[in-house]
């Protein structure tokens, strides 16, 4: 049943990914702009050099034919070649990877640490002045884009990973008091505390286990949306990342560096989703 | 709390209203330059000053605000059509198409919409005018930003298939267009109309943030976006507080939705 189980979301993550190259490759391709190539602009360029420079997308006209070699040469390990910053896409992905992941690590970190520690107290101690704080706080980060904390951040010397857990924490913040405010009326729960248990054994033996599945889907969900935040913050704080890659990919219509960049965050998110979904399963099952 | 959700719905109608007669409220066009007044501070006569290029701040917030107020709902109206198209079908077929449609789905949420919108954006010619950047941004958010909605909305008419209500009418010989047109799609609308809502502040924070990378709404146009671009200069905006103000505009709407969100959540 496992086996059956792992090898159904294999086939899914594998399928999914491969179509979500495709979508990016096509998006490129048939962008208005494709063709146009800001170095063509350049004044000090010559008729043949501009013919030059609009034959070197020849090979990228046949969508289909691309991507076929593109993904042949993937199998192989070659994930082409940047135009724009004439190195092997590989050799870029591995550089910056590890600073989106540092990014991405510190935000998810922070914003759920901060999100579940406030839901519970929001929960545990039910004050009118703790839930009007802890909602205030948490409407209020949902209000300004990330990028206007991540510049601020950056100013000030502060830690500009955090702004991407001042996006995460809200939303996690507003998922897990709702669900914890759920748990606690459960019979299980509420038997639990007629039978006089300490309200630190009820929340981490009988209110955290019935409410790990939800949160565990949400954490696959965050990945995405972290991502997402990355983008701006690596482009504004100068942070030599994917998010900042991608920006330059776009900007320079890099086909090749766009369609890897494309199947690395699709298969990143399409991974963390299955985790998810795995680990939502095994915590079902223990539940039963 | 019907207090704070009136005066949430009135500081809402307020912006609305003033962006709206931005043509009567502000002192000048928001294209239009002063030579002689370039980084001007805040005065009797240009009451946020002026940004480099000598344009009145004032004047570029009232514009940009009914730019981003008018084209955020509308790209908000065209996810939620989107996807009351996609994911009411899928759910009301079920099936295969249902499976098709959930595998679509997921390929749209395993991309960040944002790096999807980066690329499609960055994509134009580099002369697409300002105007028709205007009109491509909220479109692609709106074409691009249906995914999550339609999977609710799926879910929604996926369970409207197996009620009563549906059983009855199909006993009665109601079947294809006319169940899902009258039968389904109509008892989806506090689905769709959530949805709707949750997606109008998505998309003001998404172009926001699309202004602030430079790949949102194109110059001389102004928005909230590239309003905010001047924050990316901190210690002017620290010695110009009045270069705040499209920020502190944003957050008050933001919030006001956001309490009328919450508001209809917990009504729910």
């Amino acid at each position: 049943m496992w086996i059956g189980r792992i090898a159904r979301h294999l086939a899914a993550f594998v399928l999914t990914t491969l179509i979500a190259g495709l979508i990016g490759a096509t998006l490129v391709r048939f962008g208005p702009g494709f063709e146009a190539d800001e170095q063509q602009l350049d004044p000090r360029l010559d008729a043949q050099s501009i013919q030059a420079l609009h034959d070197s997308h020849s090979q990228e006209r046949n969508l289909l034919s691309f991507y076929a070699h593109f993904l042949g040469r993937m199998a192989s390990g070659d994930l082409g070649f940047s135009r724009s910053l004439a190195r092997p896409v590989r050799e870029l992905l591995a550089e910056r990877a590890k600073v989106t992941l540092r990014l991405l690590a510190t935000g998810l970190a922070g914003g759920w640490m901060l999100g579940l520690a406030l839901a519970a107290i929001a929960v545990i101690f039910r004050t009118p002045l703790v839930e009007m704080t802890t909602a205030a706080a948490s409407s209020f980060f949902l209000c300004v884009p990330t990028a206007v904390f991540a510049l601020l951040l950056f100013f000030t010397n502060g830690p500009v990973r955090f702004a991407i857990a001042l996006l995460i924490f809200p939303k996690v913040f507003r998922y897990a008091r709702n669900l914890l405010a759920d748990a606690y009326t459960q019979p299980h729960v509420l038997t639990a505390r007629a039978r006089g248990l300490s309200e630190a054994r009820v929340f981490f033996w009988h209110v955290v286990p019935w409410t790990a599945p939800q949160l565990l889907a949400l954490a696959g969900v965050s990945l995405g949306v972290a991502f997402g935040a990355a983008i701006p913050i690596e482009v504004l704080c100068d942070f030599p990342g994917i998010g900042q890659l991608a920006w330059k990919a776009a900007l320079a219509r890099d086909l090749p560096l766009l369609v890897s960049l494309t199947i690395v965050v699709a298969a990143a998110t399409q991974l963390t989703n299955s985790a998810s979904d795995m680990a939502i399963a095994v915590c079902r099952r223990e539940r039963r | 709390m019907n207090r704070a959700r009136n005066i949430a719905i009135g500081i809402l109608a307020a912006v609305f209203g003033l962006s709206l007669l931005a043509n009567l409220f502000a002192p000048a066009p928001y294209a239009m330059q002063f030579r002689d007044f370039v980084n001007a501070p805040a005065s009797h006569q240009f009451w946020l000053g002026t940004d480099e290029l000598g344009r009145d701040r004032w004047s570029r917030l009232l514009y940009g605000t009914r730019i981003s107020l008018l084209l955020a709902p509308a790209a908000a109206l065209l996810s939620t059509l989107t996807a009351v198209l996609i994911g009411g079908v899928a759910g009301y077929l079920g099936g295969w198409w249902d499976r098709i449609v959930l595998r679509v789905i997921d390929i749209f949420l395993s991309i960040p919409w944002i790096f999807l919108f980066l690329i499609v954006r960055a994509l134009l010619p580099l002369n697409t005018s300002p105007l028709a950047s205007v009109i491509l941004t909220f479109l692609m958010m709106g074409l691009l930003g249906w995914a999550s909605s339609a999977r609710i909305i799926r879910a929604g008419a996926q369970s409207l298939r197996q009620s009563d209500l549906v059983l009855h009418a199909r006993a009665c010989g109601v079947r294809g267009g006319r169940l899902l047109f009258v039968h389904i799609v109509p008892n989806l609308k506090p689905v769709v109309l959530a949805q709707f809502w949750i997606s109008i502040p998505t998309f003001i924070l998404g172009e926001a943030s699309l202004g602030l990378i430079g790949l949102g709404v194109g110059e001389p146009l102004p928005s909230w976006g590239n309003l905010l671009r001047e924050l990316a200069n901190p210690q002017a905006a620290w010695s110009h507080p009045w270069m705040l103000a499209p920020l502190i505009v944003l957050v008050i709407v933001m919030s006001c939705f956001q309490f009328l969100l919450s508001q209809r959540e917990f009504a729910a």
